[in-house]
């Protein structure tokens, strides 16, 4: 113990140090906690926001912040862990954010938000998905940029019966949050219009190498249409090998789906693949600036999530801006009340937190293109 | 002295030659197959150059520093090498009052840090607990299990389960998680017992994935990947505390937790059975001949591990109040070894300081924030070439015959 | 009967995957007895050296042959030199050491290979091109059986073959068996015990690269975790088969394959891998040193 007595003297003294020769302007910059899954196995779902988050934060910065000061991002790592999350929700807490980004994933959402709740924290997901987060009423703090699991399912299953009507549909699953929970409200909604008939509702193997085995018992089903939920790695996989096996069924699939990596993943066989997604976001000038913007700082396409983790940012910067204090309870009456230009277009958020003004549509895949499916 | 010779000097060029052609593809070429573009980043190979260099040159002045230790050591003939944790355990003036500081600090933890620290060093007090329970089972008792993530499982949502649908609480809970996760114990270990070694590891490996997948898609049973949440935090005499009040009792519980488990194996390990299992992890065919019912012990040693996994599942329930498969992947066990390993087999002073270390380490290089794991990775190589015996050897309890004779 | 084959196909083309990537673990095994976790990164490696290298290439206009013989063999070297590396890093200054310390330090360096690929290339997933074109003269049985699927399980047959020979009738072969019986006893009698190893591991991490590529191709994608996944099940594989030995290794792989097919066609793909683990436990009660592996009598 004798060490820690010569440690603390030059601890604090280092402090002051610090302390003395940081910018006065920067006296008490507006943290922002963006929590997500930064590395492990789920990193390419979270890092996009996080690179977004960071480049809205910049330009906010340039212009003055808000309401004077500076904006900083407190950036926290869980892995899509939910016991990870609940542990960064307090470092966040502790470190006295005014709003989180986050998370990239339910399951840890659902473990922190309550932290949140009784801390007086608004948080924002831009790709937690599972219904009762906004629907149980639970966390009034809670807000999301992407559309639930059931409004998804119901623009899907919506467009198929109506528009491919299918007498057999197949659904496969990821066996995660997201795509379980989307394929068991489509299997739902069908069953509920009896229109068609759900065949196949089978969960596959995040990683697996091979889907043949699967995909043979698709065809000796009879199906015409392959409902997926999931994300676009297995998305690819399954219908590069599903063309491969000379099986032509249509390929529906989900927002995780609605990627570019997809189309240039799955090359020819995207073509006429189907995916939901928020209404045609590629001519939206917000969404070409910051796309450009992180070309150019990283060199490559941005990946999941990111207009999503953009808009977020935009949302949260914005209704920061413009409540009248920083409780949750004003930023939450803000973020309900004032609408934000985003890569989405003009959005704002229902009582219960989730998006207004992102319209859900049907894509299909037509010459190496997202468009919008008639 | 340590010199650098020539010699040093050419291993450590050649190394470093080495290693900037070694990461050549992946660290220079950043390819973008979308758009047909190549980055070059020629600048990353003077970086790993450098660092070859310099991580070659150090090694060598720390093998001459080790070598002339040894040497020294050698000559002074007579004095045998005490580890220092032998010599400090050995000297009560040093440890007692270290130990009083240890468990001063302990115990005002809360007072001094943030409710983050409290929280993660309640997740790393969690850990001692794993990392004991299973220190029965590889450190004690030699049997690798890699799937001790499936007891810890099988406590979390034992309890997580009987309070979604009965409402049970904690206290209730807490031997029933226990009894759970060892009536699994015993049901996997009986078939699987005979096997040696590495296939026991991979058995247990597998046993872990199969309750992983189980409670991934048993949605009606499990509530699948969905999770469950809201499962009640431990009460106190149905006082309502606030947020950081709550972190704290759980913080206490959690002490209460790991001296109640270091009590336990500590006399475990000096009991018959204690001893049947070193017995048994030295010499299986020893063991059986001086009449140790192998089968039985084994089974015990496995069961006892579990029961504790099962314990801190209850504990792992109630501290998040939400939990869902993905906490309990084969990472994770994986993890739960490194702090057995590392912190040195069959330890309990060991263990202790390899959990407080394996996991506040990562919550305290989030300033590398994306290097944090790759730091981690490489912390991890060291550690285990420089101490492969882990931090803390563990000293076998010894008896000395009197000089008069007497037993 | 038609779907039955259709669903033994599938079982073997995943059989022949998996083998590709246990062959490199058994043998690692078979000489040092150590679960080597880093091997599946070493697969990621190969594969995404492959992938720069090919890109590169094709930047500069070679033709696709070309491309492709060269992409392939800069994976194989540059697999066989992190292999290497590994071994020399990360293991052995650990010989002599407890038997689980090797364990944990491949265990960290699995951790640190998949963040560099990650931190130095890119979290997301990158496209991988088909390498292997489908001739028309296979398109009536391409429903069942693709190209891709067929020339990797050529590829595997071949390299079993080839392993097989290697250890059994050459001189660096024979010094392997004699290193993995008794260390000690074939440095005594003039082996050259560490560069026997390091061949191991070149050779193991070779296939490994052979594996990366051709799955590659099959799976049309690749990131850095990719080596983790599949690493596992096929150490699983090369345990059921009996863990050191090489017909083992690809037999385990192949009864793995099949059982998570039929467990796919037949009950639910959902459950597939409880299928495959309750299979390894199952024979291993039964045969505890798998399917081809040697029951070691231990002699006091």
């Amino acid at each position: 113990m004798a060490k820690s007595g010569k440690i603390f003297p030059v601890l604090a003294s280092a402090a002051l140090l610090v302390a003395s020769v940081s910018p006065s302007f920067a006296a008490a910059p507006i943290k922002i906690g963006v929590a997500g899954a930064h590395s492990g196995d789920l990193a390419s779902y979270g890092l996009p926001t996080l690179k977004g988050a960071e480049l809205v934060v910049k330009d906010v910065n340039a212009k003055g912040g808000i309401k004077g000061e500076l904006v900083e991002l407190v950036l926290v790592d869980e892995q899509c862990k939910p016991e990870a999350a609940a542990n960064v929700a307090t470092k966040l807490v502790s470190d006295n954010v005014k709003a989180v980004i986050g998370h990239t994933c339910s399951g840890p959402t659902k473990a922190a938000l309550p932290i949140y709740r009784d801390a007086g924290i608004v948080a924002i997901s831009p790709s937690a998905t599972t219904p009762e987060l906004t629907q149980s009423g639970e966390y009034k703090y809670f807000f999301r940029t992407i559309a639930s699991d059931d409004r998804q399912a119901r623009t899907m299953t919506d467009f198929v019966l109506e528009k491919l009507a299918p007498k057999k549909i197949a659904i496969l699953h990821d066996k995660g949050d997201y795509g379980l929970g989307l394929a068991t409200y489509a299997r739902k909604f069908i069953g509920e219009s009896g229109k068609a008939e759900v065949v196949l509702f089978e969960g596959i193997t995040v990683g697996q190498v091979d889907f043949s085995a699967v995909i043979q018992k698709i065809k000796r089903s009879g199906a015409e249409v392959v409902i997926f939920g999931g994300y676009h790695p297995e998305a690819s996989k399954l219908v590069s090998q599903m063309r491969k096996k000379r099986l032509d069924a249509i390929f529906v699939s989900d927002d995780g789906a609605k990627d570019e990596a997809f189309i240039k993943v799955a090359g020819k066989d995207a073509e006429g693949v189907y995916a939901t997604g928020p209404t045609d976001t590629t001519k939206n000038p917000l969404t070409i600036e910051y796309r450009e913007k992180f070309k150019k700082a990283e060199g490559a396409d941005p990946g999941s999530f990111f207009d999503n983790g953009i808009a977020a940012t935009l949302a949260i910067i914005n209704a920061l801006d413009k409540a009248k204090s920083f409780t949750a309870d004003d930023v939450a009456t803000a973020l309900r009340s004032e609408k934000v230009d985003t890569p989405f277009g003009e959005i704002s958020f229902d009582e219960h937190g989730d998006p207004v003004g992102i319209g859900f549509n049907m894509f299909v895949v037509k010459d190496g293109q997202y468009v919008t499916a008639e | 002295m340590n010199v650098i010779t020539i010699k040093n000097f050419r291993n450590a060029l050649v190394t470093a030659l080495w290693f900037m052609f070694l990461t050549f593809p992946i660290m220079v070429i950043k390819v973008n197959t979308t758009e047909n573009l190549i980055v070059w980043r020629w600048h990353n190979l003077l970086y790993v150059g450098a660092t070859a260099f310099t991580a070659s040159l150090l090694t060598a002045l720390y093998r001459q520093y080790r070598d002339r230790k040894r040497s020294q050591q050698q000559q002074e003939e007579g004095t045998s090498r005490v580890s220092w944790n032998e010599r400090f355990f050995n000297t009560p003036a040093i440890a007692r009052p270290v130990c009083a500081l240890g468990a001063l600090f302990f115990l005002v933890f809360p007072l001094l840090f943030s409710t983050y620290q409290v929280n993660i060093m309640t997740t790393a007090l969690m850990y001692v607990v794993l990392g004991l329970g299973l220190n029965i089972v590889v450190g004690v008792a030699g049997l690798l299990n890699l799937g001790y993530v499936a007891f810890y499982a099988v406590g979390a949502y034992t309890y997580a389960l009987l309070n979604m649908h009965y409402g049970v609480g904690f206290w209730v809970a807490l031997p029933l998680g226990g009894i759970m996760a060892a009536l699994f114990g015993i049901l996997l270990g009986f078939p699987v017992l005979r096997l040696r070694g590495d296939y026991l590891a991979i058995v247990t490996l597998g046993f872990g994935e199969i309750i992983l997948l189980v409670l991934k898609n048993w949605s009606e049973f499990s509530q699948g990947p969905g999770g469950i949440s809201n499962i009640s935090r431990p009460g106190l005499f149905n006082i309502q505390l606030s947020m950081e009040a709550t972190l704290n009792y759980q913080y206490y519980l959690t002490i209460a937790m790991v001296l109640l488990t270091i009590f336990v194996i500590n006399r475990l390990q000096n009991s018959r059975i204690g001893r049947a299992l070193f017995a048994l992890r030295e010499d299986e065919i020893a063991c059986q001949a001086m009449g140790i019912d192998k089968t039985t012990i084994k089974l015990t040693a496995f069961a006892l591990g579990a029961t504790w996994a099962g314990l801190a599942g209850v504990f792992f329930a109630a501290k998040n109040a939400y939990i869902n498969p993905d906490s309990f992947t084969f990472l994770e066990s994986a993890m739960i070894l490194c702090i057995v390993v590392l912190g040195g087999m069959g330890s309990i002073l060991g263990v202790i300081i390899g959990a407080l270390v394996l996991i506040l380490l990562p919550e305290y290089l989030r300033a590398f924030s994306d290097y944090r794991m790759l730091a981690f990775g490489a912390i991890l190589v060291s550690m285990m070439i420089f101490r492969p015996q882990g931090i803390v050897a563990n000293i076998r309890q010894s008896y000395r015959s009197s000089k008069d004779g007497a037993p | 009967m038609e779907y039955f084959l259709e669903l033994v196909f599938s079982g073997l083309t995943r059989g022949s995957i998996y083998a590709l990537i246990a062959l490199g673990y058994t043998m690692v095994y078979g000489i040092i007895g150590l679960i080597n976790f880093a091997h599946g990164e070493i697969y990621m490696i190969g594969a995404f050296t492959a992938l720069i290298i090919a890109t590169v290439l094709n930047m500069y206009g070679l033709p696709l042959p070309a491309v492709l013989i060269l992409a392939a063999i800069a994976a194989i070297v540059w697999s066989a030199a992190y292999g290497f590396t590994v071994e020399r890093v990360a293991y052995r200054p650990l010989r002599g050491a407890p038997r689980l310390s090797p364990l944990i330090s491949a265990i960290g360096m699995s951790i640190f290979l998949q963040n560099y690929v990650m931190l130095a290339q890119t979290p997301n997933f990158l496209p991988f091109p088909t390498l292997i074109p489908e001739p028309a003269f296979l398109e009536p049985i391409a429903s069942m059986v693709g190209t891709t699927d067929l020339t990797i399980l050529l590829v595997t047959t071949v390299v079993m073959v080839l392993l097989t020979l290697l250890i059994k009738f050459t001189r660096t072969g024979k010094a392997m068996r004699a290193t993995s019986q008794d260390r000690t006893m074939a440095f005594l009698v003039g082996v050259n015990v560490d560069t026997v190893i390091s061949i191991t591991f070149v050779i193991g991490s070779s296939l490994a690269a052979i594996g990366g590529v051709l799955i590659a191709s099959h799976i049309g994608q690749i990131n850095f975790y990719i080596g983790f996944i599949a690493g596992i099940k096929a150490f699983t594989a090369a345990v059921l088969g009996g863990i050191g030995s090489i017909p083992g290794a690809v037999l385990g792989s192949f009864v793995l394959g099949l059982t998570e097919s039929f467990a796919t066609g037949y009950v639910s793909s959902a459950y597939e891998d409880v299928f495959a683990f309750s299979l390894l436990v199952l024979i291993l009660i039964f045969r505890p040193a798998g399917l081809l592996g040697k029951a070691s009598i231990e002699k006091v």
